[in-house]
């Protein structure tokens, strides 16, 4: 059983490494009080989301997807799929990093607004301030 | 894929990772996040995924490292935790 | 708040890392992601539409309609800082600044004041960015045409080698804002002003949609280039490759301006006087 289990880390250790950084943003969502603290682990949540595609799509002995003499007379070599990395999660995780920059944008832009209306971004303070209106 | 290579680099990420949720002053935390994301740049170039990593080194550890630090300059560097 | 916070991530972590035991092992050439469209993606890629990079070509032919939603999503986030923080009322600030570019003397005028002429020898300066660091300037201005002509080639030779409209677009944002960092925001908004960021953004937006509806004038579907092989005079493959181009600077055009557009709301608080 023990080394069953050792063997399974040891062949899987990039995902686990993923449900760390998953657990690390999750945690600074949750649990961390300033607000861009919060935009921070939102943003290790999403990075660690994009590496689990990445890691799903790299495979042993394949390099990367950009074919061989591609732009010199195609058609003489037949292509294997298996002598090529999956293109696929590369293409939806590189539209996913160019929308979190944007959507990092507006939540950056939410909170230099609250900072302005409440004078803090610590969010006990700001529910202090609601609470005695 | 060289796994060894691999293997620092995803130690290194996630101890960034930490150091940028647990550092109390906010531009400390967001030059923290630019190291972070260029070294997740650097993991994905590994990995063979060398668009993902292009678009990773010139968003995550540039642009939006800029954002941060305009946000920081417009609110407080203080944060409790 | 923390201890519960602990908690649930705990869980969170546990339940996950159940997951990973029915997972095939990392690098397994045989892994269900590997087997069911890709294969398809990286046989056929090149014959179909002549592209050797293959993320290029599913990114802006296979998968189309997501790049194009995803382009929409960038210009949104712009337009929803605009909304968010913009503030349109001119107010006159407290004091201006001015320094005397030779003898390196700053004039401080009361509110309401301005220099009486636009004298050559005075230029304005921030009121909490003083220092006149002429290293950073002259480097910044040195650098800038070669990183806006590298961003160009990534847009453009997207197709052979890692790169493309989303990555050449940001380079070309980010030579922008380092100009605006470098000198100051004032002074890069008269080269390029909100106005044509907006425009130019939602610009960008129309290329790609405006494209896809052009291939269905053609009697084709909606962002199928091969329509487009007897406007362009080439055989409907290089009409795929081609029409990849046109989607790919209409992406680098949205992503640039939106990049700088976010950049001059977010680092002035919407005020467009003073910034970083």
């Amino acid at each position: 059983m023990g080394v069953e289990l050792f063997s399974d880390i040891a062949s899987k250790y990039n995902y686990l490494g993923v449900v760390i950084l998953m657990m690390i943003g999750l945690y600074a969502m949750i649990a961390k009080n300033n607000l861009v603290k919060k935009i921070i682990g939102m943003n290790i949540f999403q990075t660690a989301i994009i590496l689990f595609y990445v890691s799903t799509a790299a495979k042993r002995g394949a390099t990367i997807p950009i074919i061989r003499h591609g732009h010199n007379g195609h058609g003489h070599e037949v292509i294997h799929a298996a002598e090529y990395i999956n293109p696929l999660p590369h293409v939806l995780m590189l539209t996913a990093i160019v929308v979190s920059v944007a959507t990092l944008g507006v939540a950056l832009a939410l909170a230099v607004k609250v900072y302005h209306q409440y004078g803090t971004l610590e969010e006990d303070e700001i529910r202090g301030q609601l609470r005695n209106k | 894929m060289i796994w060894e290579l691999d293997f620092i680099i995803l130690t290194l990420v996630i101890f960034s990772g930490i150091a940028a949720i647990t550092v109390k002053d906010l531009l400390s935390a967001a030059i923290l996040f630019g190291a972070y994301s260029f070294m997740m740049c650097l993991l994905w170039a590994i990995m063979g995924a060398v668009d993902v990593a292009f678009t990773e080194a010139t968003v995550g550890a540039g642009v939006s490292t800029v954002f941060f630090v305009a946000a920081v300059f417009h609110t407080t560097r203080d944060s409790k935790d | 708040m923390r201890i519960i916070g602990l908690l649930i991530v705990i869980a969170f972590g546990s339940l996950l890392r159940y997951g990973v035991f029915f997972f095939p092992e990392w690098g397994d050439p045989a892994s269900p992601p590997s087997l069911h469209v890709s294969p398809h993606y990286i046989e056929e890629a090149i014959a179909e539409t002549a592209v050797p990079n293959l993320v290029t070509a599913v990114l802006a032919d296979y998968r189309g309609y997501d790049t194009m939603f995803e382009t929409t999503v960038i210009f949104a986030a712009g337009l929803a800082c605009f909304m968010l923080l913009r503030v349109l009322q001119r107010q006159v600030p407290e004091c201006r600044l001015y320094r005397h570019i030779p003898t390196g003397i700053t004039l401080r005028i009361e509110k309401g004041g301005k220099l009486p002429t636009e004298s050559g020898s005075f230029e304005r300066i921030d009121s909490n960015w003083v220092p006149h660091d002429l290293i950073i300037k002259s480097t910044s201005r040195f650098i800038t045409p070669f990183l806006q002509i590298f961003a160009l080639y990534v847009i453009a030779h997207g197709h052979h080698s890692p790169g493309g409209g989303f990555q050449g677009g940001v380079i070309l944002g980010a030579a922008v804002i380092m100009y605006a960092i470098s000198y100051d925001l004032r002074r890069s908004i008269q080269r390029i002003g909100e106005q044509a960021t907006a425009v130019l953004g939602s610009a960008g937006v129309l290329i790609y949609a405006g494209t896809g509806a052009l291939c269905m004038v053609l009697g084709a579907a909606f962002l199928d280039y091969g329509a487009l092989a007897g406007l362009l005079g080439v055989d409907p493959v290089m009409a795929r490759s081609h029409g990849m181009l046109i989607v790919e600077i209409g992406v680098g055009i949205a992503v640039s301006a939106v990049m700088v557009w976010i950049y001059y709301n977010l680092s002035s608080a919407g005020r467009h006087d003073e910034g970083l």
